[in-house]
């Protein structure tokens, strides 16, 4: 009887803890550039974010979950970008917010990362320059899929 | 041609130390790179012209013309607005442009941060950017870029998009030798705490 | 009794802070709670723009321009289009309609900008209410944006040689809407925080620079304002027609961060008369570029039916127009404090030089002398009222 039991149970716990990451995840506050406005403007009354879990913007990494890159990532600020990814605990999702963290966007020059995922791993890419501020809830909302698909276990 | 700022000029000797140049928005002249610090020291006493205000210092690289770069200084004297201390009547709002010629070979020229200090941090960036160095800057090292980057990015023949890796980490800011010390006295720790746990 | 050894303690406000609005760094040396010494670090935001301009054609300079200081954006290249245009020659060409819609425009932008200023300065010192209501004012002006162009922060309206294209409809009413409910929205913003005493003893006496000082350094702006130097760029060297315009330069004497918050506040009110002076004279429809077709596309129904407008049309887009050998350097009056752009030209249809005044790298080398000898809270303070946009101090 115990042995048909914890399959089951273990299961359970797996959707709770899913829900539980999913529905309060804590940014971290990385506003780099323009994105960082729409990013300002995505937690504020119009397109309030907290409505989606995402409560406050902890300043501390190590209180967080969530990175949003927002805007172009500069070779000389690649090392702090790094090293605050490697500051937060696990379990930890990265956003590339904006087309300059993504890609490079529109500076293909010698100073910009083409590309954050050079740097961190990337979970949702949002395009745009800057994302509207849906765009932006459409990828956490993502992220938020995608944490439900996330397993416990191996 | 401004004949206030030749006649100021003219009357502090430096009539030889300028050349004016064309121009479709404001007044402007060549200054001999010797005599920069005399003309702008000039420039901002002299009651009739007053020019308080440094907009910007920057620079242009015409590679492949020689002389190769020409640095630019912005200037202004606001009017009313501001009288410097002890000046009585202020001199009519006008704008200037004064023009360096910098060779290639002798990249230098003098900073003009003692007589207006904002001229500190672009004189930094164009050190940065151009590889143009200032004389008696009080601190002149990168400022953009990282600090270990070799180059300077806005010359003409630097390229506009370098293949590197991107660094994601912050060298490391001991010497070998200290770095080898700290590994020794931690060995040394360790050895130490491993007999005090067998003893 | 034995002496106490006291050390200074060195922190880093590093480049990712709540409160630094971007990415500075800054290295503090305390001694307890005061501040000994600071040695700011920028270059985390070093985009390469100048460099990137180099290789793009005069049009395609423009997008690049307006993401340097993304908060007041379109005044960056209202700054860029006004010097090329005096490069060319045609600012006498340019139609008044046309200067009426970038006079209202550059103001609706110093109105948002300003806007972000106080709603991260307001929480940053912890009025975290004011953050909220400033951005839903933001949201009706980036709505205006949406309708001139279809895009929040950087519609790229302004264009060289005029206007991309004419105003939508609606743009009179929904203008007109949002500057009849701004006033009363100042005043709530001004009742939260004016005389609210827990904001005058942050904000009071804190962060002072003297009036030879500010000069020297080579701030001006709402800085240099706020310390009784009333320099403005719209009075002293007019562009753009201001001198048309009945409008007055708030200024201050304090020169400290509560000074240089109420230049800011009058300066928003002056900005809603300015705005609304322009609109009085903007008609709905009407001419929206020089008509210069060598520097402007023709209209739409001529490409579409006309062989030589089409060729026209697709020469300017891929090859660009060619501009005179010069430079040029037209300032404006930035949310910021004199902005405006250096460009060199050397005959061909890219930019030899393009170098930006940027009012925020001036301000952030300034901000050793305003926080040494403070509290480390008022640091916090002294950065909101410089209002560095860190887009534009590194480019």
């Amino acid at each position: 009887m115990a042995e048909i039991e914890i399959p089951v149970l273990t299961t359970t716990v797996e959707k709770m803890v899913q829900w539980a990451r999913r529905s309060a995840i804590w940014p971290v506050t990385f506003g780099l550039a323009c994105c960082a406005i729409e990013m300002m403007a995505m937690s504020c009354g119009r397109y309030d974010i907290a409505r989606f879990g995402a409560e406050v913007f902890r300043g501390s990494p190590r209180q967080s979950d969530l990175m949003i890159v927002a805007g172009r990532l500069s070779r000389k600020m690649a090392p702090v970008l790094r090293r605050i990814y490697d500051q937060m605990p696990e379990p930890k999702w990265v956003i590339s917010m904006g087309a300059c963290a993504s890609c490079g966007g529109v500076f293909d020059n010698y100073a910009i990362v083409q590309g954050v995922d050079q740097v961190v791993p990337i979970d949702v890419f949002v395009p745009g320059c800057p994302p509207r501020p849906e765009s932006l809830i459409y990828g956490i909302v993502q992220l938020q899929r995608k944490i439900d698909q996330q397993r416990m276990s191996a | 041609m401004d004949p206030v700022v030749t006649d100021a000029l003219r009357n502090a000797g430096l009539s030889d130390a300028v050349e004016p140049a064309s121009s479709t928005d404001m007044e402007t002249l060549y200054v001999d790179r010797d005599r920069l610090l005399d003309v702008a020291r000039v420039l901002r006493d002299d009651p009739t012209v007053q020019f308080v205000f440094l907009a910007d210092v920057t620079a242009v690289d015409l590679l492949p013309a020689e002389p190769r770069f020409e640095v630019v200084y912005h200037l202004a004297c606001l009017g009313d607005a501001y009288r410097a201390p002890g000046v009585t009547a202020a001199a009519p709002p006008r704008r200037l442009r004064l023009k360096v010629r910098v060779p290639g070979a002798d990249a230098r020229v003098a900073s003009v941060t003692t007589i207006w200090p904002t001229a500190g941090w672009p004189e930094r960036e164009v050190f940065d950017l151009f590889g143009l160095a200032f004389d008696h800057h009080p601190d002149l090292r990168r400022i953009l870029m990282p600090e270990d980057w070799e180059g300077s990015p806005l010359r003409k023949d630097y390229p506009v998009q370098i293949r590197k890796d991107t660094q994601s980490w912050s060298p490391i800011q001991l010497s070998p030798e200290e770095f080898a010390e700290n590994i020794r006295a931690q060995r040394e720790r360790a050895d130490r705490a491993a007999r005090d746990d067998r003893g | 009794m034995p002496e106490i050894r006291t050390e200074t303690m060195t922190v880093n406000m590093g480049p990712q802070h709540p409160s630094t609005h971007g990415v500075l760094r800054l290295v503090l040396e305390l001694d307890g709670e005061n501040i000994v010494s600071v040695d700011p670090t920028i270059g985390f935001l070093h985009t390469g723009i100048e460099k990137t301009c180099e290789q793009k054609k005069w049009q395609q300079v423009i997008p690049l321009v307006e993401r340097m200081d993304y908060l007041g954006a379109q005044s960056n290249s209202l700054a860029f289009c006004l010097s090329v245009e005096r490069l060319l020659g045609i600012e006498a060409a340019i139609p008044d309609r046309v200067i009426w819609i970038r006079v209202l425009i550059a103001e609706l932008q110093r109105l948002a900008s300003h806007l972000v200023w106080l709603g991260t300065h307001g929480m940053e010192i912890g009025a975290i209410t004011v953050m909220l209501y400033c951005f839903r004012e933001r949201e009706q002006l980036l709505d205006i944006n949406e309708m001139l162009a279809g895009f929040r922060m950087f519609p790229s309206y302004l264009r060289i040689g005029g206007l991309r294209e004419d105003l939508p409809r609606g743009f009179h009413a929904a203008v007109t809407e949002f500057l009849d409910k701004f006033p009363g929205k100042l005043d709530d913003y001004e009742k939260l925080l004016t005389k609210n005493q827990v904001w005058i003893k942050r904000t009071k006496g804190v962060g002072y620079l003297s009036r030879d000082e500010t000069m020297a350094m080579g701030l001006v702006g709402p800085m240099a304002r706020a310390v009784g130097i009333p320099y403005d760029v719209r009075k002293t060297f007019p562009y753009l027609k201001y001198d048309t315009f009945d409008f007055q330069v708030p200024t201050a004497t304090d020169g400290d961060v509560y000074a240089r918050y109420q230049v800011r506040m009058a300066e928003m009110r002056q900005s809603v008369g300015l705005c609304r002076q322009a609109l009085a004279r903007i008609t709905p429809t009407g001419a929206y570029d020089c008509g210069d077709f060598r520097f402007v596309p023709p209209p739409k129904d001529r490409v579409y039916t006309e062989m030589e407008a089409l060729i026209q049309h697709f020469l300017l887009y891929s090859q660009g127009f060619n501009v005179p050998k010069g430079e040029v350097y037209v300032p404006i009056e930035g949310p910021r404090g004199e902005h405006g752009f250096y460009v060199v030209s050397d005959g061909t249809n890219r930019p030899v030089r393009v170098k930006a005044r940027a009012p925020s790298f001036i301000a952030c080398q300034a901000l050793p002398k305003m926080i040494v000898g403070g509290l480390i809270a008022d640091v916090i303070a002294v950065i909101g009222s410089t209002d560095v946009v860190m887009g534009d101090v590194d480019r």
